[in-house]
């Protein structure tokens, strides 16, 4: 055997490992993207829901948003900012959702944590946000017991209790059962 | 096909005699791509990595390396890693400006970690900038904490020591 075949056969054999372990590796990407995208949830079981806080904000708006208002309603709390990428791409999953269970008596409120005024204002507008928008702050967090990472989502039934908290990306499918559930005969 | 090549100027009898060491050149890129691919922060190699339960364990040692959180100081003040000196958000001029400040007094050579955690791993906007930078300065022994979901997943509700306030 010559040498230039060798050199190839071995050649050969390296670009063979490196796309078997370049496709391995966009498999557990995927696997991995996957797992996130399901998020951390902590179910609360009806037996200990803690009471949902009763807060008063300022959205982006200058208007003031008081969680009392939203009394019988199901509410959708999201932690979110615009610089966080993931966080952004749900969005126009949330503005869908409260387009079509508005009525029914969804309300999603989005709590933005460190964005840019200017910047967060042109983000809604671009697109077209339904819900308020209301920066975070130290007190906001606290009130639903630490907010440590972004996106989290708190889901809050019509008793105003925390029925859950999903902590990394929303599972949309999921959550949109939970709040069809949680709206009860309305929602059909 | 060779008509065609040999039309392009290839000359087959050449072209022969480099083909060994063109292929070892795409073999050598392949390689370094699998390298960089293999490791789950893209383009922060493995060995750059530390594991929360190892970094929780180093913290409890005598050689304890300075820790570093580069994320928005919202999450620091909720919960930090216990000692960890806050920069703040590095992805943001402001805390870009604060890192460089805090490295000029560091050793070059010294033991750092440096941690975000503010959402999932593969999305941070503040690690690989603050990694980055820390490299670029001169660092030598500059490691990241793997976080792939977030620091209230990855490590505080693991039961690993929190610190709170500013």
């Amino acid at each position: 055997m010559t040498l230039r075949r060798v050199i190839f056969l071995i050649t050969a054999a390296v670009l063979a490992v490196g796309i078997y372990a370049g496709l391995q590796h966009s498999q557990r990407n995927a696997a991995t993207s996957a797992k996130s995208s399901a998020g951390s949830r902590l179910p609360v079981s009806s037996a200990n829901r803690p009471a949902a806080p009763e807060l008063a904000f300022t959205d982006i708006n200058g208007a003031t948003v008081r969680t009392a208002d939203y009394k019988g309603k199901v509410v959708l709390v999201n932690f979110w900012a615009a610089w966080c990428v993931p966080c952004a791409e749900e969005v126009p999953q949330f503005v869908a959702l409260q387009k079509k269970y508005q009525e029914q008596g969804l309300q999603v409120i989005g709590i933005s944590v460190e964005d840019d005024a200017g910047k967060l204002r042109d983000f809604c507008r671009e697109h077209q946000v339904n819900y308020p928008i209301v920066p975070s702050d130290l007190r906001i967090a606290d009130a639903f017991g630490g907010v440590l990472g972004l996106p989290t989502t708190f889901v809050i039934g019509r008793d105003s209790r925390i029925h859950g908290k999903q902590e990394g990306t929303v599972d949309f499918p999921k959550l949109e059962h939970e709040v069809v559930a949680l709206l009860g005969p309305d929602a059909r | 096909m060779a008509g065609f090549l040999q039309g392009l100027g290839w000359d087959r009898r050449s072209s022969c005699r480099r083909w060994p060491a063109v292929m070892a050149v795409v073999a050598a890129m392949v390689l370094t791509a699998v390298a960089y691919a293999g490791a789950p922060a893209g383009d922060i190699p493995s060995g750059s990595l530390v594991q929360p339960q190892e970094l929780a364990q180093a913290l409890k040692s005598g050689e304890k390396p300075v820790v570093l959180y580069v994320g928005p100081k919202q999450f620091y003040v909720q919960a930090h890693i216990p000692g960890a000196e806050d920069m703040g958000a590095v992805g943001q001029p402001e805390g870009m400006a604060k890192l460089r400040a805090r490295a000029a007094w560091l050793p070059k050579d010294g033991p750092v970690v440096i941690y975000c955690g503010c959402c999932p791993w593969d999305r941070c906007p503040n690690i690989r900038p603050a990694f980055a930078e820390l490299k670029k300065l001169g660092f030598s022994k500059v490691r990241v904490l793997y976080i792939e979901k977030g620091f209230g997943v990855d490590w505080a509700e693991k039961g690993l020591p929190v610190a709170k306030g500013e």
